[in-house]
């Protein structure tokens, strides 16, 4: 039995004309929980891949050592047959079966071939009952919540008699009762002599759970720090995942604040197909021209849901609530009719909901706009063109021309298509929804400039992000959402973390008293 | 990764590299199908397979399929499916016969009711797909019987037979008098340079914009094959009787189709739809309304398509269109449509279906059985999907059969930096989507 459970070394991998992963070296040892973080394409997925097998042997240099064994691993069984076992933040269950069924998938618990739902109940109950999951294992997983969800893959990597389990943000989508749960099953499986490595964006809790912090930076390994030993604060962490100060990370702008122009007064939207639940609940708020207003909020407090409701009613039912522009109602039946009122939403999606991977810049630059360069149905084809040329150079989008496919992009510059495409609508107010989320840092920069050059030209912004040291940065003025409230606004002077986290949080009930007040 | 702003080498070889294959590829495959017959034909039994004979009737054989393809590039590209377009065939084509035979309608008025007749099955249709949102498979498989069902019914299990000029549709050669020989010719010609010119006109704007796509030579190549193509054809037909009826609205319809689909905001909208439905949606695109009209257009071309039917056999038979719906999709898959949509061009639905037209008539000459000539198109058709998979792939830089990861697209970015930073990123945000 050696110390270390496993050790990366000297792990190199390239894609077609790139360096993703530079001579990494990675250390884990027994029965501890590994956390590694970096910024967005620092390398974690990849090295993680690498090391389940995903990338196969031999497609990477370096080498592995598992369980004091040099380990090449050629696809995903052989790093489950070793132990290791990798739980994705997409989580790989199927709604529509049960939770034994799942924990059991592909490796059915059979007699001479013949599935033994004896077996597999019983199995999957003891296995349940370990990660603390009391529910019934005939239970579809589609009825149960994420955080629960995050259990069974748990229960299915235990099953496989898992040694190193991987976790890549497994609280992302989790709240913060689930995401202490999970935290503290992961602190039992160690004590259990299960090891774990934890890719995390949130420090706070890498600082809580894990016993040692590998920070990767450009693909490389900067340093491995150990919890106990070395005084780690997130501060630290962040200096050496960013590897430049704080202070740089927004570009200076001088707001010129005109006259507010957009108002929504008691805005209340319920689920598309819960009528009778409540997910906006009497929202108001307003813009001015040339500000930049962030809406800060946890997951599920009804941020994306009130933008894409207010966007042409593309979200939600039974929506009720007025909207003005320049002290005019607007009608906002449908998304036509919500250009048309100069309003635009850039998705926080922009792989499904925001562009056509398939299709080239031209074609993406131009869909919200198409009817400002077409005449009685016809399209000009060489405005399209001309067009989609100048865009791709005011928005410093990196790709060859304008015939190259949006798929073909880094995320960084496939935002700047979708900003692109919105701001040739013209539009008055612009709803941006995690406009930087999965963008490398020169990007987001970049991106920013963008923003505070939108505003300059005296448009207004709404600026939806989970990252509060972001909102913090750009914006002017910040309302909080909590569970379908506004529970208070703040402006640029007084805006600290701790007061928005505190409104992001204040209790429904309570929350709508103080707006009242 | 500054070798990807680097201009090709002005050579014939990177010429030919730049072509894109999915486009021309079918164009290429179709010519060296029929070369090959050629030779086989000139071997086995010593006669030519290009002639004008051969070739008019590979027209007049596959006139509807061709016009059911058209319609049918657009359903597929906007991500649906119509499986009912031989049966709304039938019954179109039964209802004219009646009018005209029973009815003594003028022959022009009976197409019309045709047209009108499929147009309005289409709304019936579109309705339950495109607003009610009930997969286009399941509504036009009901189609499919129903309107099965309603011919048999309306022809009573009878054949109504057709004369006159209705006839002369679909395998005539001179229209109300008029010899269409010359005109063939003439049209050809000037076709090829209409085409030359609107080429070089759009190519001079392009460099002028500075987004000229491809190398100037990988752009004559093309110009100068397709005017080639198009010349030649028209002498073909004009040293065989002219272009029939049935091509002259063949070409109509190709020409305002592909005009439709590329410079409308209506076909563009169908693209849209088709590629990402949600995009569209959040981009202002009426999706609804753009599948409904997708479908109103393919029901009324089953009725131009039942007419053909009908003039071509004399006749309105309760069998005619069987499992054509079959072959348009066929056609149109192997023309290039994309199976998840969003890709796909009418020209391609047509070569596709001229592919599927050429191998039968080749077959055919050289004497192979029909089952046979099934199983070789059935292994057509699934080789053509599997080229679309292969070349998405290649287009896409992924591997195996797993989706494309985005960020190992060579030549994608043309900053490193920031594409090593993708592969990660893409992932990260697949995940995100999901939940």
């Amino acid at each position: 039995m050696t110390e270390e459970i496993l050790r990366m070394r000297g792990i190199t991998k390239r894609f077609p004309g790139v360096l993703a992963l530079s001579g990494v070296d990675l250390g884990v040892k027994r029965a501890t929980i590994h956390a590694l973080v970096g910024e967005n394409g620092a390398g974690k997925s990849t090295l993680m891949k690498i090391l389940s097998g995903v990338y196969a042997y031999g497609d990477f240099e370096g080498e592995i050592e598992f369980d004091g064994e040099p380990a090449q691993f050629k696809n995903i069984r052989d790093s489950e047959a070793a132990g290791v076992v990798i739980i994705h933040q997409e989580l790989a269950l199927v709604g529509e079966l049960s939770i034994a069924e799942n924990i059991f998938l592909g490796n059915e618990q059979k007699n001479r071939g013949v599935i033994s739902w004896d077996r597999t109940n019983t199995e999957a109950a003891r296995l349940m009952r370990q990660v603390g999951l009391h529910d019934n294992p005939a239970t579809l997983v589609e009825k149960i919540g994420v955080g629960k969800q995050q259990l069974v893959e748990i229960a299915k990597a235990l099953s496989k008699n898992v040694k190193l389990l991987i976790l890549d943000e497994p609280t992302a989508a989790l709240n913060d009762t689930d995401s202490e749960n999970l935290l503290e099953l992961l602190r039992t499986l160690r004590d259990e002599g299960v090891t774990s490595i934890i890719i995390s964006h949130k420090l706070g809790e890498v600082l809580a759970v894990a016993d040692r912090i590998t920070v990767l930076r450009d693909g490389q390994s900067i340093e491995t720090l150990d919890t106990e030993a070395d005084a780690v604060t997130e501060d630290r962490l962040i200096k050496s995942m960013v590897g430049r100060d704080l202070e740089h990370l927004f570009p200076p702008h001088e707001p010129k604040i005109g006259e507010v122009f957009f108002e929504v007064k008691d805005w209340t939207v319920h689920h598309p197909e819960q009528r009778d639940r409540v997910i906006v609940n009497g929202a108001s708020l307003n813009v001015a021209r040339g500000e930049i207003v962030g809406l800060a909020g946890l997951m599920g407090a009804g941020r994306t849901e009130f933008a894409m409701s207010l966007f042409g009613r593309s979200w939600g039912s039974n929506i009720s609530g007025t909207a003005l522009m320049d002290g005019k109602p607007l009608r906002l039946r449908n998304v036509p009719e919500a250009i048309d009122a100069g309003l635009a939403y850039a998705t926080e999606d922009r792989k499904h909901y925001g562009l056509h991977l398939e299709y080239d810049l031209r074609e993406n630059f131009t869909l919200p706009g198409l009817g400002k360069l077409s005449k009685r149905g016809v399209v000009d084809q060489d405005g399209i063109n001309t067009v989609s040329e100048r865009l791709r150079k005011e928005f410093g989008v990196k790709a060859p021309s304008v015939y190259q496919l949006a798929g073909n992009l880094s995320g960084g510059n496939q935002q700047k298509i979708v900003l692109g495409k919105w701001v040739f609508t013209e539009p008055e107010l612009l709803i941006l929804d995690e406009p930087t989320r999965g963008i490398d840092v020169g990007a987001k920069y970049e991106i920013y400039e963008l923003i505070q050059k939108l505003v300059d030209q005296g448009k207004g912004v709404l600026m939806i992000s989970s990252e509060l040291p972001e909102l913090l940065g750009m914006c002017d003025r910040i309302y909080a959402m909590s569970a379908g409230h506004i529970t208070g606004q703040v402006d640029r002077e007084n805006a600290t973390q701790e007061e928005l986290m505190r409104l992001m949080t204040l209790e429904t009930a309570s929350g709508g008293e103080e707006l009242r007040q | 990764m500054s070798t990807v702003q680097t201009t090709p080498r002005p050579s014939l070889i990177s010429a030919l590299k730049n072509i894109n294959l999915r486009s021309y590829g079918m164009i290429i495959a179709l010519v060296l199908i029929m070369l090959l017959f050629q030779v086989l034909n000139v071997t086995l039994q010593n006669e030519n397979f290009i002639t004008p004979l051969n070739l008019t009737n590979v027209i007049l054989q596959n006139s509807y399929i061709l016009i059911l393809a058209v319609g049918m590039m657009l359903v597929i590209v906007n991500g649906h499916i119509d499986l009912s377009v031989g049966s709304v065939l039938a019954f179109c084509g039964a209802m004219s016969a009646i009018a005209l035979s029973h009815w003594d309608w003028p022959w022009y008025t009976a197409v019309l009711f045709a047209i009108a007749l499929g147009a309005l099955i289409g709304v019936w249709q579109a309705f339950w797909i495109a607003y009610v949102r009930i997969p286009a498979f399941i509504v036009t498989l009901a189609g499919m019987l129903i309107f099965r069902g309603l011919t048999l019914k309306v022809l009573d299990a009878e054949t109504i037979g057709t004369t006159g000029t209705f006839n002369e549709l679909a395998s005539g050669y001179a229209f109300l008098g008029v010899d269409l020989r010359l005109p063939t010719l003439v049209v050809g010609v000037l076709g090829a340079a209409l085409y030359v010119f609107f080429q070089v006109r759009s190519r001079r704007r392009q460099v002028k914009a500075g987004i000229a796509g491809r190398s100037q030579l990988a752009w004559l190549a093309q110009v100068v094959a397709v005017a080639a193509v198009i010349v030649a054809a028209a002498y073909v037909f004009y040293s065989y009787k002219g272009l029939p009826i049935i091509g002259w609205i063949l070409l109509g319809l190709v020409l305002l189709y592909t005009f439709i689909a590329n410079r409308t905001v209506f076909g563009r909208h169908v693209y849209a739809g088709g590629g990402n439905e949600k995009a569209a949606l959040l981009s202002g695109v009426k999706t609804k309304k753009t599948t409904f009209w997708v479908f109103v257009n393919m029901g009324a071309l089953s009725g131009l398509a039942g007419v053909i039917v009908t003039a071509r056999l004399h006749a309105a038979t309760p069998g005619a269109g069987n499992a054509f719906e079959l072959d348009a999709i066929a056609a149109s898959f192997i023309g290039g449509a994309s199976v998840t949509g969003g890709v796909g061009t009418i020209i391609g639905a047509v070569i596709g279906g001229l592919v599927m037209g050429v191998l039968r008539q080749g077959m055919q000459v050289l004497g192979i059985a029909t089952d046979t000539v099934q199983i070789i198109l059935g292994l057509v058709v699934l080789a053509a999907v599997l080229f679309d998979v292969w070349n998405k792939k290649r287009a896409t830089g992924g591997g195996g059969l797993m989706p494309p990861i985005v960020g190992t697209t060579p030549g994608g970015s043309g900053d490193a930096k920031s594409k090593g930073k993708q592969t990660e990123e893409s992932s990260e945000e697949t995940k995100a989507g999901a939940k």
